[in-house]
């Protein structure tokens, strides 16, 4: 949960873990979140035009995992922080009745800038759905 | 090996710029709202107007990793929004496609805000093709790798002089291939989604057998050869000091020390946590055997750090194994 409280620059150093954050992967998640990002492939919301692409099951698009990733780190930064960059890389999908977990450590910090570089990812049963980085302007 | 000749075509559209495809909708509270709901962001940059006004916006601003999202053209396969570009950024994939290539999987998103847009300006993006890689191949297959650059652009209002502002810009990278394992459809079936991922099982033989007995027993036991007594692991046929067919098996202490050990960080491989920590454990009695670490930090492994074995359960019982364990010394 955001609260209006915020990280402060000041406040980070290299090597701080951001608190995990386990996401249940449901048929209801991939389907809404594919709508809400416009994105209406049938493999993210068609068992059955997923299963004829040879997937099992509906999987999440790239709009939803971003959106995701985006807030599992303000959830650690709060509503002062800034993206400048959210860069992704994708791995296993995500199917239904998988939890992926988001677990992130500060690994950069740039005091000129105020610029904190959080690497992050998000685990799934199979694997890393996604690993990456995020960097964040801080107050 | 020399390139075919129909990539020609494909790498001459290398740096092509692609024109502009707008959004349907403004920047606009609703979409901002439903995408929050879905997402369960709660952040009120995006949703509580009075304490965006207090924000350097002035006012609600759209989460940053919605940017592409107000440009898709929606429920109908290249319906955009009109004023768009006829023109196809994509149009290497369908050369590609035609000459064997036909799977694609999204690689990267690697997505940059020059700056945060606000409820009401009107986007569009331009696309360039900024790379295609040489043939690679990977466990999906082998093909080429497709790098797309999207510059986002927020519209002047009519009137207003000066060129657009670009506020972000995403690069877009895909993996055009042939598969090694062709995709085939799925089998409705009852079993769930997620497959579930086991622990490999070791090849049990004759001269094996004793081991793994001993294991689900919750005994470490290791080869003895009867002629000359020497201990033996792995297990073997012949005493590699006499050269003697004849052996039974001790139950050994299970302490000992690490003698190496190695941190597996990747490939990551379901279903074994990672980093991973391996050791080369010798035994008190004498010999060395490999096995998984547990209770360990990655940075406070040390060699020479005294260890006990336990035996831990995996797969619902299916498979017993022998970690070790460190102890004072």
């Amino acid at each position: 949960m955001t609260s209006k409280n915020s990280k402060r620059f000041d406040d980070v150093r290299p090597g701080e873990a951001l608190p995990e954050l386990a996401i249940p992967i449901t048929t209801t998640l991939i389907a809404s979140a594919a709508i809400a990002t416009r994105d209406y492939f049938p493999g993210h919301h068609d068992m059955e035009a997923a299963q004829q692409l040879g997937s099992p099951h509906v999987f999440m698009n790239i709009l939803t995992t971003s959106g995701l990733t985006q807030r599992f780190i303000e959830g650690w930064a709060g509503p002062a922080a800034r993206f400048k960059d959210l860069k992704i890389k994708l791995g296993a999908p995500n199917y239904p009745g998988d939890t992926m977990t988001f677990s992130g450590e500060v690994v950069r910090t740039d005091a000129a800038t105020r610029e904190v570089d959080v690497a992050l990812k998000g685990k799934n049963s199979m694997g890393s759905h996604v690993t990456g980085m995020a960097t964040l302007v801080l107050p | 090996m020399a390139e075919q000749e129909w990539m020609s075509e494909v790498r001459a559209k290398v740096g092509r710029e692609y024109g502009r495809v707008y959004a349907w909708d403004e920047v606009n509270a609703p979409m901002i709202r439903q995408w929050c709901e879905v997402m369960r962001v709660d952040n009120p940059l995006y949703l509580d107007a009075d304490y965006a006004a207090t924000t350097e916006f002035g006012g609600i601003v759209a989460p940053p990793a919605m940017l592409q999202a107000w440009c898709l053209e929606g429920l109908h396969m290249n319906n955009y929004a009109p004023g768009s570009t006829d023109e196809n950024p994509y149009e290497v994939l369908k050369t590609m496609e035609a000459h064997g290539f036909p799977s694609v999987v999204a690689v990267n998103s690697d997505l940059h805000f020059d700056r945060y847009v606000k409820l009401g300006e009107k986007l569009y993006y331009t696309t360039r093709l900024d790379a295609v890689g040489e043939e690679k191949t990977t466990a999906l297959g082998t093909g080429y790798f497709v790098t797309l650059i999207m510059s986002f652009f927020s519209q002047k209002p009519a009137g207003d002089a000066g060129d657009d502002e670009r506020v972000g810009q995403l690069l877009f990278r895909v993996f055009k291939f042939r598969p090694a394992n062709v995709p085939k459809p799925v089998e409705k079936s009852a079993a769930p989604a997620v497959p579930k991922f086991k622990r490999p099982k070791p090849g049990v033989s004759d001269d094996t057998r004793f081991f793994w007995e001993g294991v689900d027993a919750g005994k470490l036991m290791i080869q003895r050869c009867t002629c000359c007594s020497t201990l033996r692991h792995p297990p073997a046929p012949v005493c590699i000091k006499c050269h003697s067919f004849d052996w039974d098996t001790v139950e050994a202490s299970g302490k000992g020390s690490l003698y190496s050990f190695v941190v597996m960080h990747y490939p990551e491989v379901p279903p074994f946590e990672h980093p991973n920590p391996i050791g080369l454990i010798e035994l008190d009695e004498g010999v060395r055997l490999v096995a998984g670490l547990v209770g360990v930090k990655r940075d406070e492994i040390r060699i020479g750090q005294r260890v006990q074995v336990e035996f831990q359960s995996f797969d619902d019982g299916e498979l017993t194994l022998p970690m070790f364990r460190p102890v004072a010394a």
